[in-house]
């Protein structure tokens, strides 16, 4: 048992890290007894489980994520969403009507519409069907107002924080609303455009050095000067 | 067209850009050199100039090539008209097809084709400027390319060729040592697996000579895939010490 690669190291692909006993986690893959990297990323060891927290990857679907999407194509029976995924996602007429559907009198473009941005839930996906949507819960829905910033995807475990430190302390900061989408997708809703401003100017800043330390602290002081800028301008 | 040269390989064992027989050409490579494709990357060897751009995961369309159990992977390698010295039509020539094909398939076994069914991803080659070997390179590249755009890989596709030119064996070839010499052997490499993923040979050479031109094109493999992942450690791995 041995490994070959520090806590935090940069790999590539085909890099071998460890040999032995361990458990293959993200982003990496085992050949006879010995793991190796899939992904650009960095290495972390986890007891056992060894895994590479990548530096660049897409969505990837998964049961019970929040996702925003994009409208691409209204159906007979329901729209194509496209959540930033290798897969177009499926949105149920019947899910977003709360009457029963009928397809001769509902007009659905008249509900959501080519280019409407929604906030959905993924409720299934496999390997063998596109993942279906569902926007029957509070908070999810079309999306009326607000700022959309995108981000790469494996980037919104950064943006949380741990225990969501880094977003609660944005959203208590700039007073906006902020909805995560697991895709990468940010939705910022705040009482005016300046805060939607300041909140998207954070986003930005925490995606460019997610990998840093330290980082909760120094958008919290960005985040301060930033207003007391602002309140000496108004007066 | 330049005049055949009498000799190849000059009195010293000095090829025609004054290379030794075991040396490569200076190699650039540049992950993500391209800003609206998932993946790229741009390699120079000597005087070879090429880029290559990924696009996917994504929904297959026509619909018809999706596959059930595993990704598509679709590939064109293209020659501009102004990279070789008389113009070449732009139009996708027999040979383009061909490598089209074979850069396809020594890619595809790097790749996790399983984990993501009824996708495909793209992977477009173009050569700038071709002198020899852009077969070789533009796997090389792509495959750096296929790495910067997230695509899950068992390990990056390195690939570099050797031949005999002047009854001496010699790697990495030129366009003229190519077209001049007695053979020519492009293979392409997995080099943590230790698995070959092409081998070609155009000509002729005994087996004693195939196995040492092997050897000195696996040897120069080894050399070129340090670049590969220099190159994207360069991309994303600096970038970080920079803001630190």
């Amino acid at each position: 048992m041995s490994t070959f690669v520090e806590s935090r190291q940069p790999v590539t692909p085909g890099d071998l890290i460890a040999e032995g006993e361990y458990i293959t986690g993200e982003n990496t893959y085992k050949e006879d007894s010995k793991i190796y990297a899939s992904r650009i990323g960095l290495v972390e060891y986890e007891n056992k489980r060894v895994s590479v927290v990548a530096l660049r990857a897409f969505y990837i679907p998964r049961i019970g994520d929040k996702v925003i999407g994009t409208i691409v194509e209204v159906g007979f029976s329901g729209w194509t969403v496209d959540i930033n995924a290798p897969y177009q996602a499926l949105l149920r007429a019947s899910d977003v009507l709360s009457r029963p559907f009928r397809p001769q009198k509902d007009e659905l473009s008249q509900v959501l519409d080519m280019g409407d941005l929604v906030v959905a839930k993924i409720v299934a996906y496999d390997r063998a069907h596109d993942p279906q949507l569902t926007v029957g819960e509070p908070e999810l829905g079309k999306i009326t107002r607000g700022q959309i910033v995108k981000i790469t995807p494996t980037k919104i475990p950064r943006l949380i924080g741990r225990k969501g430190s880094m977003i609660s302390m944005i959203q208590q900061e700039t007073g906006c609303h902020i909805i995560l989408g697991l895709n990468g997708v940010v939705l910022i809703t705040g009482k005016t455009l300046e805060d939607e401003q300041l909140a998207m100017m954070a986003i930005h800043r925490i995606e460019d050095e997610s990998h840093t330390s330290g980082l909760t602290d120094r958008i919290t002081k960005m985040l301060k000067e930033e207003k007391m800028k602002k309140e000496e301008n108004t007066k | 067209m330049s005049r055949k040269p009498e000799k190849l390989i000059d009195k010293k064992g000095l090829r025609l850009d004054g290379r030794k027989p075991d040396e490569l050409r200076p190699i650039k490579i540049e992950a993500g050199a391209l800003s609206n494709a998932d993946g790229s990357a741009y390699i120079e060897q000597g005087k070879n100039k090429i880029l290559a751009a990924v696009y996917g995961p994504k929904e297959v369309h026509p619909k018809h090539l999706a596959l059930q159990d595993r990704m598509v992977i679709r590939c064109r390698y293209h020659m501009a008209p102004f990279s070789v010295q008389e113009r070449k039509s732009p139009a996708p020539s027999r040979r383009e097809i061909e490598l089209s094909k074979v850069i396809r398939e020594s890619l595809e076994p790097s790749i996790f084709l399983e984990y993501y069914p009824r996708t495909i991803i793209d992977v477009f080659i173009e050569v700038l400027q071709a002198d020899g070997g852009t077969r070789c390179a533009s796997i090389t590249a792509a495959s750096i390319a296929l790495a910067d755009a997230g695509i899950p890989m068992r390990d990056l596709v390195v690939a570099c060729a050797a031949g005999k030119v002047d009854d001496t064996i010699v790697l990495d070839l030129m366009d003229t040592e190519d077209k001049m010499g007695t053979a020519d052997v492009p293979l392409a490499l997995m080099p943590n697996l230790k698995a070959l993923t092409l081998l070609q040979m155009d000509g002729i050479l005994t087996s004693k000579e195939f196995e040492s031109a092997v050897n000195l094109a696996l040897e120069g493999c080894k050399k070129i895939y340090t670049l590969q992942k220099e190159a994207l450690r360069t991309k994303y791995v600096n970038m970080k010490e920079v803001e630190e």
